[in-house]
């Protein structure tokens, strides 16, 4: 338990680039690079969780009581939707290659480039 | 108890990410990645992290795979394509 | 470089970044268990600026300036995408038929949708009391639009949808940002500091500016995910490729879904 979180995180950035290195299939490539992205959420959250803290959210508890880091997880909220944004920015890239090279799959891409 | 749930969840994201990795069908892979989006946000909820947990929840599991499924649909509509699987119906994940 | 070579290439270099976060992994404190001192000071920072949610604290007080790079990132991406998805000079738009929704799909659909709409600008209003915020909500507000998409057609969503409306919302919500920042240095301080009276604590109206530029996220996160999908539905459902054949629906994806790619008869 106490490096499992980290772990996962771990095996989560690997298994993305995983799947971005053997991707046949932009659009399946942008996807692993969202699954890669989310390791980084599991990693900040898991550094910022303390035993026994609840949410730092003071609107119903006492201002005493003891919470989680917030400070890490705002920064990964903010990124989540930023995330999704730059997402849409690189399937407009793939939907724009398609029209012009006719093909989806990086390596048929990269002979086009001769 | 909470640490039984933490476990559970983080296993359920590693199996989700996996599995939406090694979907190479985009179509099936965009469904992988709106149940990862689920698991994400249920660990979170689980590491005290409700802001990020609903962040997630709304963008993981609804604006992401939608977009995909969009871009599928048009990347496959062109006719006498050159990429595989177009005609297919189905999938083509190994 | 081939595809073998590059797996190769790949393997090296996840056996060497396995080796070395494993071995990080072990020496950080166990999970759970650290201390924070950044966390402990933030909590003390919000609270003093009458902020319950301290992460709404942290966005758009404390890191303020940070957050507003963030949503310069945002703003250019959905800039960026809107570019790269127009309509170009060879390509011709044809409307889509309607199509048939099964009545109960149209029915839970037209049920659901003021409600997420409402929980969306709730979440919103709510960020500096309760978990939640601008990021969020726009997002959930942008999404529960779409149900419409769901219930009636495409059409109907682009009645309801005036498109220049939320381009403009979107500049705004940028613009709000950055003129709330600048207010405070006309009142004195310093660049986005948080100048207005704080309100009482876990109140509609706590939290100083960051209120008013979790609301200016709001708008501009609302508005821009409806922009991107927006230019996403124009993609895939009206615009056609010059040589493409105006014939048969080509379902893609078998594999079932959630529906989308049902909606309208190609």
């Amino acid at each position: 338990m106490t490096v499992l979180p980290y772990l996962v995180a771990g095996w989560i950035f690997l298994i993305g680039v995983y799947g971005l290195v053997t991707s046949r299939d932009l659009i399946h490539a942008v996807g692993c690079l969202a699954v890669t992205q989310s390791s980084t959420y599991v990693l900040l959250l898991a550094v910022g969780y303390r035993n026994g803290g609840t949410a730092p959210v003071f609107a119903d508890a006492p201002t005493n009581s003891r919470v989680v880091d917030p400070v890490v997880q705002a920064l990964a909220l903010t990124d989540i939707v930023v995330g999704a944004t730059v997402t849409a920015l690189l399937l407009a890239l793939v939907v724009q290659l398609r029209k012009r090279h006719g093909t989806v799959d990086p390596d048929a891409l990269s002979e086009l480039k001769g | 108890m909470t640490d039984v749930l933490i476990v559970v969840a983080l296993l359920l994201v590693a199996g989700a990410a996996t599995a939406a990795v090694l979907n190479r069908d985009p179509v099936r892979q965009a469904l992988v990645l709106s149940f990862l989006g689920l698991t994400l946000a249920l660990l979170f909820t689980f590491l005290q992290a409700p802001d990020v947990a609903l962040s997630q929840l709304a963008v993981g599991s609804a604006v992401t795979p939608l977009m995909i499924l969009l871009t599928v649909r048009k990347v496959r509509r062109r006719p006498g394509s050159g990429g595989d699987g177009a005609d297919k119906p189905a999938g083509r994940e190994r | 470089m081939s595809s073998r070579v590059r797996l190769w290439v790949f393997l090296v270099g996840a056996a060497g970044f396995a080796a070395l976060f494993a071995a990080a992994c072990f020496d950080l404190p166990a999970f759970g268990t650290v201390p924070h001192p950044y966390g402990v000071r933030a909590v003390h920072a919000a609270l003093s600026h009458h902020t319950a949610n301290v992460i709404a604290s942290v966005n758009f007080d404390l890191r303020a300036f940070d957050t507003l790079g963030e949503e310069s990132i945002l703003f250019s991406a959905v800039i960026g995408t809107v570019v790269l998805l127009r309509q170009a000079r060879d390509e011709h738009r044809k409307d889509p038929e309607p199509a048939t929704v099964h009545p109960p799909v149209r029915r839970f659909a037209l049920l659901t949708l003021p409600f997420a709409l409402l929980v969306g600008l709730y979440v919103i209003a709510h960020g500096q009391v309760s978990p939640g915020g601008g990021f969020q909500g726009g997002v959930v507000t942008a999404t529960a639009l779409h149900l419409l998409y769901i219930a009636a057609d495409y059409r109907a969503l682009e009645r309801v949808r005036p498109l220049t409306l939320y381009e403009i919302g979107e500049a705004a919500g940028e613009a709000a940002y950055v003129i709330t920042g600048f207010a405070a240095v006309l009142a004195g301080s310093a660049f986005l500091t948080n100048v207005l009276p704080f309100g009482t604590l876990a109140t509609l109206s706590s939290g100083g500016t960051a209120m008013v530029l979790n609301a200016a996220v709001g708008l501009e996160v609302t508005s821009g995910i409806v922009v991107l999908l927006a230019r996403f539905l124009d993609q895939a459902v009206e615009i056609e490729d010059p040589g493409e054949d105006d014939g048969s629906p080509r379902h893609t994806g078998g594999g079932g879904g959630n529906g989308d790619d049902e909606r309208e008869p190609a």
